[in-house]
């Protein structure tokens, strides 16, 4: 029976004071056995809490890219603000390359829990960024592209190698599909809360745009249903109310529209009370 | 988006459910350890339930193939009952065969799987760790019913057993997590055994059978 012998482990004070208190089972195989756990689980556990630490700063960076970007109704000079948006993610970005460095070798699904929510955050102000440019859903694919870290840069100092020198695989963070679709259903959010500032200001073709493209943002998550992670459907239902929302106001904007004063449009939305969803029960 | 991935589940949980049966067959021979006429018959239990263990061998070897090999986490949780279960089951019969703490790399052996993650389906430490968590409660059950059965020798081994494993447990820094709710529960086991060591010796029913 082969067994791991007791190997010379860090010792910290609290197994010195143990040991005394313990006397003969401190040589005890078992004890012995035991410390070889406590430093694996250590291990383990300094690392969740490192990603953690990561994850929460690419969460408050990606909130904060959020918020800048719901500026760019309000202000005359849209290009200023999505270049500063752009900054703020390359730096995110960053982030994630230490998510990746930390993830190197290790099944990154034992981990998930840390980063998730961080990642689900910069889906979010990623895929608001590429709709406010291009007015449509940016892909997985595209995502993903961008989260490609090289590993140790080599600079060559004479500039005379003719290929570059790669230290070995690039390092790359793979968003999965499923932390994209619960970032793209938090994105929903975001869009409806930027129509109803939109229509504030006077702006009344940007609902009708965001109507269409949530709608078919809605019948992608509705056809998934609750084939997919749990989380996915309890957003389904949250989505359900955007949309709901914003096609109301669509349809004030429309029977209403020339009516009402700029400045009113606003309370467009502000009427509508919450009503039951007729499916509820079924998700 | 594809979600292919998500119909490993299914056949995943097939396999566990005949693991499970598997797990249950190996648990009710043990379980006969604890009747008075059991206790004669344990190296035949175990012996049967190494024979058992064939069968969980082959079905966790099928269970592998099951999903992509780099993603054991991804779907662990549809597995890790059973295989705390089943690491409980082999600490068990490795226990009432030599009376000693099983390592973690026997365990794995008796399953067929692996200690390394690196080198394919491994068993997690913290699912090891809980398998002997549940020994732990099968044994101050076994120390009630050796006294009862007319062994008052075992429940003594027993206590030392025991009380070794705490002292290696407390070594651990465990999170809030089940392990740690597990963990909480091996003191209940620790006092449980005390009480019948306890009562033995006042009524000098145990002599000097404490040495392993």
């Amino acid at each position: 029976m082969n067994r791991r012998e007791g190997e010379a482990c860090p010792r910290r004070n609290a197994d010195a004071a143990l040991d005394r208190d313990a006397g003969a089972a401190s040589s005890s195989p078992v004890v012995a056995a035991f410390k070889v756990f406590q430093q694996e689980l250590d291990t383990k556990h300094d690392k969740h809490e490192r990603l953690v630490k990561i994850s929460r700063d690419v969460t408050i960076e990606s909130k904060r890219t959020i918020f800048l970007l719901h500026r760019v109704t309000s202000v005359p000079n849209a290009e200023d603000i999505l270049k500063e948006a752009e900054v703020k993610l390359d730096a995110v970005r960053q982030k994630i390359g230490q998510i990746a460095e930390e993830l190197r070798g290790e099944d990154l699904f034992q981990f998930h829990r840390a980063f998730t929510p961080g990642i689900q955050e910069y889906v979010e102000a990623v895929s608001f960024l590429h709709y406010i440019r291009h007015r449509g859903l940016i892909s997985l694919e595209e995502i993903n592209a961008r989260l490609v870290f090289s590993t140790a840069e080599k600079v060559d100092p004479e500039g005379t190698a003719e290929e570059p020198q790669t230290a070995g695989p690039a390092l790359t963070f793979q968003v999965t599909p499923s932390d994209y679709l619960l970032g793209v259903a938090d994105l929903t959010g975001e869009l409806m809360r930027m129509c109803i500032s939109s229509v504030g200001n006077g702006d009344i073709d940007t609902p009708f745009q965001l109507s269409q493209f949530l709608r078919q943002i809605h019948d992608g998550f509705s056809y998934i249903g609750n084939t997919g992670p749990y989380e996915v459907s309890k957003k389904l239902h949250t989505l359900r109310q955007s949309l709901g929302k914003v096609e109301d106001a669509c349809y004030a904007l429309r029977v209403r529209g020339s009516e009402i004063p700029k400045h009113m449009l606003a309370d467009v939305f502000s009427s509508r009370t919450a009503l039951p969803d007729p499916e509820e029960g079924v998700v | 988006v594809d979600f292919g991935e998500f119909s490993c589940g299914d056949e995943i949980r097939k396999v566990v459910q005949t693991l499970e049966q598997a797990a249950r067959e190996i648990l009710t021979v043990l379980q006969s350890v604890h009747q008075p006429s059991g206790f004669k018959e344990i190296p035949s239990k175990c012996a049967k339930a190494r024979e058992l263990f064939c069968t969980v061998r082959t079905q966790l070897g099928e269970l592998k193939t099951k999903f992509p090999v780099e993603q054991y986490y991804r779907f662990h949780e549809h597995w890790r009952f059973v295989l705390q279960r089943l690491a409980f089951l082999a600490a068990f019969v490795v226990y009432l065969e030599t009376e000693t703490l099983v390592v973690r790399e026997e365990v794995a052996k008796i399953l067929g799987i692996q200690v390394v993650r690196e080198k394919g389906f491994h068993l997690d430490v913290e699912d090891y760790l809980a398998g002997v968590l549940i020994m732990a409660s099968e044994l101050s059950r076994l120390a009630v019913n050796s006294v009862t059965a007319g062994d008052y020798t075992r429940p003594l081994r027993i206590s030392n057993f025991i009380n070794e494993l705490d002292s290696g447990f407390r070594l651990l820094n465990l999170k809030n997590d089940p392990l740690r709710k597990r963990y909480d529960g091996l003191k209940y086991d620790v006092k449980k055994i005390e009480e019948v060591v306890y009562d033995l010796s006042i009524r000098g029913l145990a002599k000097d059978a404490g040495d392993k």
